[in-house]
């Protein structure tokens, strides 16, 4: 399709090719420390690039500005300082490891541009506060655009691509962008708001194909306020539910998700409504597995599933680990450290099929 | 005064607000917005009339709307802000209402406006002690069901679980889920004395507190708290 490819071609932007300045994410290292591993792993000893882990960077404090406790003047100053750091460490290239923060710096960088006398604020601000200089970075990317970056250097060293060993056909794979990173600033993300290409980008040169379905721009439904406070999480799910219902009729053999939010939340949701009404959305009767970017690349290169920390997730992998044709441990999926015993959770609906749930109330 | 109206007050002071002047351009009422808006889906909810609303700059409408229930369903996701074709961003002047009305002590008017409450006590004051929004420990079980049991193993057992995966957990110096240092804590405190966001702290907290008394509480109090955590009386049909 022309204006398929064109529009394509005109979000290609620019992403740096050594030398990061690694800005962690919250709900990223909460949900998915291994994901967090993975991708400096990726960059730092498969392909030989310098990323730099600064102990003393925070939160962008992202959560609770999109909550409206934290006022605009104070995460500008909070983002203001993250740069300092990054220009004093000797860095010029940001990269954000979560959807919220890559959004808020577009944000503000944007801000600055166009109001420039709320980047003066900030200069002030940063100054009476820790003593530092705002320095402007010369480009802000997003971890997945890295990965993306990379697709087919990953693609060279793959031990493992998504493809269903059995059959050999492509696995078959929903991607979600997650709002924050496209629709803000359509042309800070790769491919823009209407044709995301970042994760289908790296699905095809892995050799999986993408399923398009109806809702597959809808928000997964964080909603923030939505979710954190317990009385709004009806938005959340009901959110999580119509993307659900409207990809299960394509038999997805999993999700992959942008955003580590996003992630969690396609994962959680799976769980509750087939508590609450035993409903699954796997094709198998189960789940659909929900993975991270960096989990799909780690798969890819070989990488034990339980090392990338997918344990973490409600919805078990293993069905899609067999697809794959990786090998593995079903045994020390929930150990702690040094191979420690430390029980493990208990059952759910979501893992064992919606079957065996109607049977029991049968009973 | 135009035909008897209050007109101006509370525009002239959303204009103040960047993301205000950055959201609201000329909006022509197509509801392009409405049709992608999650909130829509969910509340009884519609962008489009909210930005109609405040358009009119009439005092007593735009009040209204600072003390109603509608200004806090949104969930700023933004899907509203590459599809208008106007250039608007509802979201955008959601966020600029929603700081107004903290600011003038409107928002606990509404059930869904005293949630900022709870709000600023986890998220807010979790950025203050530990550097993040979030931590392990703020996503509680007991107050988090949805989260399942593969979520409650991993807190029961947090040391375990995280130290298998990343040697810094809860520890000085570079990796994930790092403590961070005391100095670091210290410059995010005084941004926030700086900022602002101290102060917007501090106003949640008092507005909260008279209201928590108005409502028969002694102040507001964890039991205030927690009722507004967890109270929700919205009929979305
Ligand atoms: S999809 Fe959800 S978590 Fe992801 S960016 Fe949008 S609102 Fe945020
Ligand atoms: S899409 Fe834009 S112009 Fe249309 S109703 Fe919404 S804000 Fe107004
Ligand atoms: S930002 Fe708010 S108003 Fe805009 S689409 Fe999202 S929920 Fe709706």
């Amino acid at each position: 399709m022309a204006g398929r490819g064109a529009s394509w071609s005109e979000y290609q932007k620019q992403i740096a090719d050594d030398h990061y300045y690694y800005a962690r994410s919250c709900i990223r290292q909460n949900f998915f420390p291994g994901s967090e591993r993975a991708f400096l792993r990726i960059l730092g000893e498969e392909l030989g690039r310098d990323i730099c882990d600064d102990p003393r960077h925070t939160s962008c404090t992202g959560i609770g500005y999109h909550s409206d406790i934290v006022p605009l003047e104070t995460i500008m100053t909070v983002v203001a300082r993250q740069f300092a750091l990054m220009a004093e460490a000797g860095y010029e290239h940001l990269v954000t490891s979560c959807i919220t923060s890559f959004g808020i710096y577009n944000e503000i960088l944007n801000t600055w541009e166009e109001f420039p006398e709320t980047e003066e604020r900030t200069r002030r601000y940063l100054k009476e506060a820790t003593g530092r200089e705002l320095v402007l970075p010369k480009s802000v990317s997003h971890t997945s655009d890295v990965v993306y970056h990379f697709r087919e250097q990953i693609a060279a060293r793959a031990r493992r691509r998504l493809v269903n060993v059995q059959t050999g056909e492509p696995l078959r794979v929903v991607e979600h962008i997650g709002c924050h990173y496209a629709k803000i600033f359509p042309k800070s993300g790769i491919g823009g708001a209407e044709f995301p290409y970042v994760l289908a980008g790296m699905i095809e040169s892995w050799g999986g194909t993408c399923i398009d379905y109806p809702e597959r721009r809808h928000c997964c439904g964080f909603g923030f306020r939505n979710y954190l406070v317990q009385a709004n999480r009806g938005y959340s799910i009901a959110n999580s539910h119509k993307k659900l219902e409207s990809m299960a009729p394509y038999k997805p053999d999993f999700i992959v998700a942008n955003c580590p939010g996003c992630s969690m939340f396609l994962d959680k949701w799976q769980y509750a409504i087939a508590e609450m009404e035993g409903t699954t959305y796997g094709a198998d009767g189960r789940g659909i597995p929900v993975l991270t970017y960096e989990e799909m690349a780690g798969l890819v290169l070989g990488y034990d599933p339980w090392e990338l920390g997918m344990q973490f997730h409600q919805v078990d992998v293993e069905p899609l680990l067999r697809k794959m044709g990786v090998e593995f441990d079903p045994a020390a999926k929930y150990l702690g450290r040094d191979g420690k015993y430390i029980g493990r959770p208990e059952a759910a609906v979501v893992n064992s099929g919606p079957d065996k749930r109607v049977y029991r109330i049968r009973e | 005064m135009f035909f008897g109206f209050a007109m101006d007050k509370y525009y002239d002071m959303l204009l103040e607000d960047v993301r205000f002047r950055e959201g609201l351009k000329a909006c022509m009422n197509c509801g392009v917005c409405t049709g992608v808006c999650p909130a829509a889906e969910f509340y009884d909810y519609d962008p489009r009339q909210i930005v109609s609303i405040v358009q009119t700059r009439n005092d007593d409408a735009i009040e209204e709307l600072l003390r109603s229930e509608r200004i806090w369903y949104c969930g700023e996701c933004m899907s509203c802000r590459p599809r208008c074709p106007r250039g608007n961003t509802p979201g955008y002047v959601i966020q600029a209402l929603r700081t107004l009305s903290q600011k003038l002590g409107f928002f606990v008017e509404s059930e869904k406006g005293r949630q900022q409450l709870c709000l600023k006590r986890s998220i807010g004051e979790n950025i203050l002690r530990t550097g993040y929004c979030l931590t392990p420990q703020l996503v509680r079980p007991e107050t988090h069901p949805e989260q399942g049991p593969v979520w409650r193993w991993i807190v029961a057992n947090d040391r375990e679980v995280y130290g298998r995966l990343t040697p810094s957990y809860d520890r000085e110096g570079a990796g994930a889920l790092r403590r961070i240092d005391r100095q670091s804590l210290e410059e995010l405190d005084r941004i926030f004395e700086v900022s602002g966001g101290r102060r917007m702290f501090d106003l949640i907290e008092k507005h909260s507190d008279r209201k928590a008394r108005e409502m028969g509480y002694d102040g507001a109090d964890e039991r205030y708290a927690a009722d507004t955590f967890s109270r929700n009386t919205t009929r979305n049909d």
